[in-house]
Formats: structure tokens, sequence, C-alpha cells
């Protein structure tokens, strides 16, 4: 028999083992005298998930719009592509520009990976719709006068949280043992997290980084054992979330567990039974407004399933940069910043109207806190959340919970 | 107190480690005697987990743990005979491309199949929460994996050790040509060992379900580590195997104790150095087919 070296087979395995994490490409091609529009979120590794939701929503969008006649005359075309990790982000973003013709960037779930969009936006002066990524640095010290920002940020999350947990009586002199996902989003919750506790009198029993890939949490829950907190928090992201909810519930420590961040698609990965506890969403399908509930029935009967957040965010996004074309009868980015810097009020399919800050480009937008529903109540899968009031309340402004200029340094 | 905690990190590791090893030890396997690296095996784990999951909401936890590794077994008959056995005397670099090409098939066709959002699945109600013993914490499932891990095991090495279908095998990774000398086939004796290896990737599926997030790429995630696993014990050792599998869990335990950060990347920096030391792994035979 001929062979190859041992050696050149390890070699050989280790780099197609290391390809496959470039993960598959998804293009979405159209031509013609179409407006494109350059859309990029993850659809593997540990944000993959959210990605696939986050596409259909877009998807959803562009096809109502282009079924009532598009934009201005125009057909809408939206490219829609595997950002993978923040290096190919920019690559990607920086071809759609160069190659593809689009007139505007938008999406985006990881917010390392929105960082180097924004860059790319800048570079380029290109408007850039960053759409699902929550870390506040991207609109405080990072900001840019060509990006804005649809999804609430770490500290908005914190707050929604944080307050619920001040009205429960689980925060005064409570010890804390957090959880972080280690990248810039986690790094940036987990500063928010402290900045409340400090504020309303939690203690930090302990803080521990969590590698993006970690799938398996128990030597982490040996750590929170140890050293026996009042409260789990976690400050973690993703398929993240899934894992330590699963494995929380399997080792079946006894501290309440909380988090800063948790996606829907996460909660409903996470089984029945095993969620508990008190977590931020910035939307959820059954909330109570007439255009939320039709958004949910055309999604459902179109997928067969029910939205996830992201999915709603992307259908919005979208509506909204097509209301700002439609608007100023332009793509360019020129016209586009100036008609989103007059804060105008967008339909967002929450029982307020949204409006991006004129000095940090940020949607302003109510937040909700939910728990976790008793498992006697839960109807199906997806119904297990029971949703907490808006915040802020109705007649406080949306501002009251968004970051304060001290707190965001943005200069743009 | 500082010894305690560290004591039950090992303990956990080494649970952990159990865990690898019903993946990487099919993995060896299937190299050692076909010389084929299979990186289509962390597909096959990742149908295990689905089809488990599937087969306990009708059937309960208990038929689907059994009959989910079966059926992918039965599969693992079809890659055999129809792709994997035409690549075992072509360049290697054809296997990888083919068993490559497979895992991303699969993840695709779990897709289309499942969906992309992921399953949900809970541990059956029999073995939630954790017991005490001493001062140490275990979960119950884990124990429950632990047992299963160290049956199949002992399957495994009384079957290679035991029967003379092991001899044949144990022979036919040392020396092909004297084994076909003798009259033997050794073709059979591949399916029944890609069988072996796929099932057990499967098993490994079905029981971690209840405890990870199952969702399409899971196979990828798995076979990085799977395959660390097997180099660091060395290629072609059922014992090599066995060791780098629980040295990997207790490794991992034992940073994320002393700096959490570092969790993911220890396994990486002992594969390193183990190789530094000892280029055939902790336990590699010289296997003259390799060299």
């Amino acid at each position: 028999m001929t062979r190859y070296s041992r050696r050149t087979l390890l070699q050989a395995s280790a780099a197609l083992a290391g390809a496959s994490s470039l993960g598959f490409p998804s293009i979405v091609r159209g031509q013609g005298d179409k407006i494109r529009i350059g859309h990029l979120t993850p659809l593997t590794g540990f944000l993959g998930t959210l990605g696939t939701y986050a596409q259909l929503g877009i998807r959803l969008a562009q096809e109502e719009i282009n079924a009532s006649g598009g934009v201005m005359g125009r057909q809408l075309d939206v490219l829609s592509e595997d950002s993978v990790n923040p290096a190919t982000a920019a690559t990607k973003a920086q071809r759609m520009l160069d190659q593809d013709g689009v007139s505007v960037l938008m999406g985006e779930i990881n917010s390392a990976s929105a960082l180097t969009i924004m860059q790319v936006a800048e570079r380029n002066k290109r408007l850039y719709m960053q759409i699902g990524a929550r870390s506040d640095a991207l609109r405080g010290k990072n900001c840019n006068r060509y990006t804005f920002h649809v999804d609430i940020p770490s500290t908005v999350m914190v707050n929604a949280v944080g307050r619920a947990l001040v009205r429960d009586n689980m925060m005064k002199d409570k010890k804390f043992y957090t959880l972080t996902a280690d990248y810039i989003f986690g790094h940036d919750l987990a500063r928010a997290a402290r900045a409340f506790f400090d504020a309303n009198g939690g203690k930090v029993a302990g803080d521990e980084l969590v590698a993006t890939d970690v799938t398996d949490f128990s030597p982490y829950l040996l750590k929170i054992r140890q050293a026996k907190p009042d409260v789990v928090c976690s400050n973690l992201a993703g398929n993240q979330v899934t894992n330590l909810i699963k494995q929380y519930a399997e080792f079946g420590l006894p501290y309440p567990i909380v988090g800063f961040n948790l996606n829907t698609a996460d909660a409903w990965a996470a089984g029945q039974g095993n969620l508990s506890g008190t977590w931020p969403t910035v939307w959820y399908h059954t909330l109570d407004v007439p255009g939320s509930k039709a958004f949910v029935a055309t999604f459902t009967k179109k997928y067969g399933k029910v939205p996830e957040n992201h999915a709603w965010i992307e259908y919005i996004s979208l509506k909204m940069m097509v209301q700002a074309m439609a608007e100023t009868k332009s793509t360019e980015t020129d016209k586009l910043i100036p008609y989103f810097e007059q804060q105008t009020q967008f339909d967002i399919l929450k029982g307020r109207k949204g409006y991006f800050r004129n000095w940090d480009h940020q949607l302003m937008q109510e937040a909700y806190p939910f728990t976790v529903k008793p498992a006697d109540q839960i109807k199906d899968p997806y119904d297990m959340l029971s949703l907490g009031a808006a915040i802020p309340e109705p007649n406080e402004s949306l501002e009251t919970i968004a970051l304060t200029k001290e707190q965001n340094p943005c200069a743009m | 107190m500082q010894l305690e905690f560290l004591a039950e990190q090992v303990v956990n590791g080494l649970v952990l480690g159990g865990y690898y090893l019903l993946i990487a030890l099919g993995l060896s396997l299937i190299f050692s005697v076909g010389g084929v690296v299979n990186l289509a095996h962390g597909a096959f784990y990742a149908l295990g987990a689905y089809i488990s999951v599937t087969l306990t909401q009708s059937l309960g936890f208990g038929a689907a743990v059994v009959i989910s590794p079966i059926a992918v077994a039965l599969l693992g008959i079809l890659f055999e005979r129809f792709i994997l056995r035409r690549f075992y005397t072509a360049d290697p670099i054809l296997s990888l491309l083919v068993t490559f090409g497979l895992a991303m098939i699969t993840e695709q066709a779990i897709r289309m199949l499942w969906g992309p959002a992921p399953l949900s699945a809970a541990i059956p109600q029999s073995f939630r929460g954790s017991i005490i013993v001493g001062d140490f914490l275990f979960s119950r499932y884990r124990l429950l994996i632990l047992a299963v891990v160290a049956a199949v095991l002992l399957g495994v090495w009384l079957l290679l050790q035991k029967t003379s279908f092991g001899r044949v095998v144990r022979a036919g990774i040392q020396r092909p040509d004297m084994v076909a000398a003798l009259g033997i086939r050794l073709q059979p004796y591949m399916t029944a060992i890609v069988m072996l290896g796929v099932g057990m990737a499967a098993l490994g599926g079905a029981f971690f379900a209840p405890i990870t997030i199952v969702h399409p790429a899971m196979g990828a995630e798995i076979i990085t580590v799977a395959f660390v696993v097997v180099v660091i014990g060395g290629l072609g050792s059922f014992w090599g195997v066995v060791l780098a599998a629980l040295l990997v869990g207790v490794v991992r335990g034992i940073t994320i104790h002393f700096v959490p950060a570092a969790g993911e990347a220890s396994i990486y920096i002992l594969m390193f150095l183990v190789l530094l030391v000892r280029p055939r792994g902790l336990l590699g035979e010289r296997i003259e087919k390799f060299e």
C-alpha cells in the first residue's frame, strides 16, 4: 500500500478541521435595476441559530415590500451572507460595497463582527444599520456617524432585569456569581452589570470568563457551588446560554439564576422545566400589539414556526430602511443619515413608536423583563415565557432606560 | 479546602473525559484499521442526538438511546461500503476531502430535515438533580453516562482482546499484508469497525442531547476535541485514547478552576506539549504503514 506518512495526514486533517470553521457561503443574488442591500449575519458558530432567524425575518420583509411594488418603483434585492467571524465580516462588507454594488449595509448579531463592519462603513462613508449586536461600546466609544443601532444595548438589558430584581428584593446585599462571555459583548455586559450592582447594593462573589465555544459548564458549576452565592447571573451569549441553563438544571444547584442577556431561541432550546429566573428581552411573539400579532401570524404561516426576537428586529429594520428611502427618494447615505437623525418616529410593532436618538444613533424603544411560566401553564414549547410590563412605563420618556451622555462616550 | 475543590474538579474531569472517549475511540479505531481520518465522525454524533431526541417524543428516553445508535450504526454500513471503502488505499487527502464533504452534507441535511433552530431536549425525570458523596457533587445524569461509557469500554476491550474478531482487527492494524496473505479479507471487519465507531459516536450524541444544545453544527464542534484526544493518545492504542480522554477532561477542569478563560485553550496546549515530547502520542505504537 502506498501511503503518506502519519505526519502528513495529521497536518492535512488539522488544515481541514481549520477550514471547516470558515462555514458555508449562503449567497442570494439578483440583478438589474434593483436596489441592493448588503446583509451580513452569523449563520454558523455560537450565534448561528439566531442568525438563521434573522435571515428569515429580513426575507419576509423583502418579500412584502417587493410584493407591494418595491421602493420608488424598484425592486429590493437583499444580498444575505454568513458573516462567519469579525475578519470575514469586514472583508465581505467591503466586497459587497466594491463589487456587488449595494447601497447600504445592514445586519449582524455578533458585537465583534459589527465593530469591524462599522469600520468598513466609516471608511467608505456608507450607511450601516447595525441590527442585532448589543455591546454598549458600539454606540459608545466606537460610535460613528455612518452607523445606526437597532437592538437594545447591554446597559438597557441590565436595567430591565435589574429593576425587576430590585423590586423582588433580590439585589441589595445579595452575593452574585456571574459568568461572562469572553468577547467584547460579554465584557461590556459584565461592566454594565457591575455598575448596576454597585449602584443598588448588589455584591459580586465571583466573576468568570467563559470562552464562546464552551459546551460543557460542569467545572464552572462546581466553582459556583464552592462559592455559595445568593444568585447566579449569566452574562453569556447564544448557545452558551442554552448549555448553561440545561446543565444548571442538570446539576440542580439551589441558587436562583438570572441573566442579563437571553434570546428567545436560546430559551426554547433549553427545554421545558430547565429555564427559571428573570431575563430581559427586546420583543416576544406574545406581545399584545395588533401589528406585532399580524407579523407573528404571517411569519408562522410562511415558515411553520413562531418568530424569534431576531426575526422581528430584522423585519422592522428593513421596513425602517425602506421608509427612509421612500421618504427621501434616495438611496444615498448623505440623504438617509439626516432623515434618521431628525428622530423620525417609526412603527416597530410595539406599544410605543421608536426613533433613533440623534447624538448616538441608538433606537429608543421599550424593553421587557420576562419570567418563566410554571410548567402547568405552558400550552406549547414556544409558550414558556411570561412577559412583564414594558419598561419604561407609559408616562416615562423612552430615554429613561437608555444610556446617558455620561455613560455613553459617543462623539461623532 | 482548596485541595478538596481541586479533587472535585479532577473527578468531574474524569467523568467528562468518559464522554469524549465515546467519540474519540471510534475515530481512533477507524483510523487505525482503515487508515482514514473520518472527519464525518461528528456528523454521526449529531445524527445520534437528533434521532434520539425525535424518538424520545414518541418512545421515551430509554428506547431512544438504544435505537438511535443502532440506526446510525446501520447507516455506517452504507457509509463504509459505498464511500469509505474506495479510499483505503488512495491518497489520504482524498478520504479527508470526502469525509469532510460528507460532514457538510449531513449538517445541511439536518438543517433541512429538522430546521435550523435547536431542538429542545430534557433529562428524564428520574435522573434529574445531583447526589452528594462525601463533599463531592455529582450530577445523577452524568453518573448514568459514566456507567454507560464504562460498559461500552469494557465491551469494546473484550471484543478486541478476547475474540477472534479482535485478533484479526489487531493484526490488521499492524500487518494488513500478512492478514491478507493468510487468506483473510479485512473488508468485512472494516465494515464492522465503522459500524462500531459511528454507533459509539451516536450513543454519545444521544446521551449528551439532554444536557447540551442540539443544533445542526454540533458535530463540527465535537470533532475537533475528539481529534485532539486521538492525537494525544496515540494512533492505534486503545488505552492511549482512554488515557488521553481522561487527561483532557481533567486538564480542562483544573485549568477552569484556576484560569477560567483558558479552559478551552488548555487542551490544545496539552496536545502541543505531548506532541513535542512524544510525536506518536502518549501510548502510540509504531505502525509501519503510517510511518
